[in-house]
């Protein structure tokens, strides 16, 4: 069969966006030599910066899990008067320059307002501190956990839970025995999503705490202090380490369903 | 005995306004109406999934109008099946087990006898992806009786399914209800159904109800024009009414009792009509000549109008009449009917 112009024009230009994708990335993770790679890893600050680049994503991705999920089902299933507006908030973070919201964050964190005095009267601190880093990433991970579970909520036909209460089970039960089943691929895929962007995070995180140091702001400093060359084997470590841990977190799940 | 009392309902997209209805215990009742006459919404009412805005529901003596749904002991079924997809028959079937303290061996005659009645042995871990439509909505209603409701709620549960299947899961109700003691109550907008499972019914139309009764009374004495409009009476005639006889534009109607003076339509079912060639000599007391003006096919009937002076009739024959009576469009025909077959509203 002949194919329309159109179709290589597509092609053309599907190729392009791959190659400008991949290109870079594949020259970062070609460029540092074995030996240093072997190098970096052995540097105990790299490695705990990207293990706590990995465990505060994780925690902000649970975070978004407990506080999200009741909010995802209640958009997926009620009209309600300002639903449009809950919606268009909770969108607000993907639309807010990172470095925006590192500000903002430490605005009501400060000592002038009335939740920083209650946190450091609690004796959290949020400057500087992990709790600090969990708060930004959790800020700026939320709605993409959200919306893939709301998404996935949608998809399931509230007859099912009808049925389910006809049937003598509780709100609750009905949650866990038909709900949650059948939403809880949307849900994991949330959660990847919402852990993918809270470990790319930099811009908020630099303001809120350049110390202790997650991998992207490892990797600026490397960079800043000492160039592409030392900055680039700490990206790679990064990289392919959360590349790894998505990988099998979904090969997990997958074969799961299949038994 | 359900029992709903001044039940009134405000969704953004529906109203149901001053429903009132008696259902008699293990009675098979059918809710007709047009689509958007709110139907489904008082199933669900009934069901305790809507909230109602006034009203009262009763099953027996038990008020259930604030019980959450999964206390009312009221079941319902689909007309989209709506089986847990990640479950297998199976499981689907007895899922409302694990919220009832039903006895197992109780629980398993009962759930052998409902794979039995509906022919489901042979699918127990089919998951519902690979069932066809009768098959999902026999597993479906094998669900819903599982649990020994008080009351079982079928939301047009045949009109989805192909000709075949739904004589035969149709049949499966009918066996269902008779062997067990539960209450029906089904929406359909199929005639065949109301007939052949329907003791009484109620008409629905914009949300409230215009007619309770038994089935043969509804069909044959709608109590407003809509109803007979939509039980399917084509004779339809604004009149004036004098004594036991009424005027449909110049035409002399005999009805044979004296009506309600403030009726104000009559109508008659175009099967109670009867078309001849030659006049009609019986004791029927409304007879009139007139001229074919129209011949519709429907399938096993045919349709024919008839101009009396200024007002069609039509009556149905079969295609054998027909041909016997050589009708064709333009030729005088008699029109006869009792005055019992007459209408009035």
């Amino acid at each position: 069969m002949k194919h329309e112009p159109f179709f290589w024009i597509s092609v053309s230009c599907g190729i392009v966006i791959m190659a400008f994708i991949l290109l870079p990335l594949i020259q970062m993770m070609s460029a540092p030599s074995v030996g240093m790679l072997k190098e970096t890893i052995q540097d105990k600050d790299v490695v705990r910066s990207i293990w706590l680049s990995i465990y505060t994503a994780g925690l902000a991705a649970l975070i978004s899990f407990v506080l999200g999920t009741p909010l995802a089902y209640l958009l997926a299933r009620s009209a309600f008067r300002g639903k449009r507006l809950v919606e268009s908030i909770i969108d607000l973070p993907i639309a807010i320059p990172h470095p925006v919201v590192g500000i903002a964050i430490l605005s009501v964190a400060g000592k002038n307002y009335w939740i920083g005095q209650i946190l450091s009267e609690l004796g959290i601190r949020i400057m500087g501190s992990v709790t600090g880093i969990v708060t930004v990433l959790t800020f700026v991970g939320l709605p993409f956990y959200l919306n893939a579970t709301k998404t996935g909520f949608e998809g399931i036909s509230p007859r099912l839970e009808k049925v389910s209460r006809s049937l003598g089970a509780s709100l609750f039960s009905t949650f866990f025995r038909i709900t949650f089943p059948l939403a809880w691929r949307s849900m994991l895929i949330g959660l990847i999503m919402c852990c993918a962007r809270a470990i790319s995070e930099f811009g908020a995180v630099v303001i809120v705490a350049y110390h202790p140091m997650i991998a992207p702001v490892m990797i600026y400093e490397r960079f800043e202090a000492y160039g592409l060359k030392y900055s680039q084997p700490v990206a790679v470590w990064l990289v392919s380490i959360s590349l790894i841990l998505f990988f099998l977190l979904r090969i997990l799940t997958l074969h799961k369903v299949k038994e | 005995m359900i029992t709903i009392r001044g039940l009134n309902i405000d969704l953004r997209e529906f109203q149901l306004r001053n429903i009132n209805l008696e259902i008699a215990e293990n009675e098979f009742f059918i809710l007709m109406g047009p689509t958007g006459a709110g139907k489904t919404v008082l199933l669900e009412a009934i069901a305790g999934l809507i909230p109602l805005m006034s009203g009262k529901i009763l099953i027996g003596e038990r008020e259930i109008t604030g019980l959450p749904p999964e206390k009312r002991g009221i079941s319902i079924v689909y007309q989209d099946y709506a089986l847990f997809p990640h479950l297998t028959v199976l499981q689907n079937i007895t899922y409302g087990l694990h919220f009832h303290r039903i006895d197992k061996t109780h629980a398993e005659k009962r759930l052998d006898r409902l794979l039995e009645v509906l022919n489901l042995f042979g699918l127990k871990q089919r998951f519902p992806v690979n069932l066809s439509g009768g098959e999902k909505q026999r597993v479906a209603l094998a669900r819903a009786l599982m649990v020994e409701p008080k009351v079982l709620l079928l939301d047009e549960p045949l009109s989805a399914l192909d000709p075949n299947f739904r004589e035969e899961v149709r049949g499966a109700l009918k066996r269902l209800h008779q062997s067990s003691t539960t209450t029906f109550l089904m929406v359909t907008h199929d005639f065949v159904e109301v007939l052949s499972l329907a003791g009484r019914a109620a008409v629905m139309n914009k949300g409230r109800i215009e007619q309770t009764g038994h089935v043969k009374e509804i069909f044959e004495k709608p109590a407003s024009p809509f109803v007979a409009d939509f039980v399917g009476m084509k004779n339809l005639f604004k009149a004036s009414f004098n004594e036991t006889y009424a005027m449909v534009s110049g035409v002399r109607i005999e009805i044979g009792r004296t009506v309600d003076p403030s009726s104000q339509y009559l109508a008659v079912r175009p099967e109670d009509i009867i078309i001849s060639r030659n006049k009609f000599s019986s004791s029927m007391r409304n007879n009139y000549s007139g001229i074919i003006t129209q011949i519709n096919n429907q399938g096993f009937y045919y349709e024919i109008a008839v101009q009396i002076k200024d007002v069609s009739f039509k009556g149905l024959i079969t295609k054998g009449a027909l041909i016997e009576l050589v009708l064709e469009e333009g030729i005088p025909v008699y029109v006869s009917f009792k005055a019992s077959a007459v209408h009035v509203f």
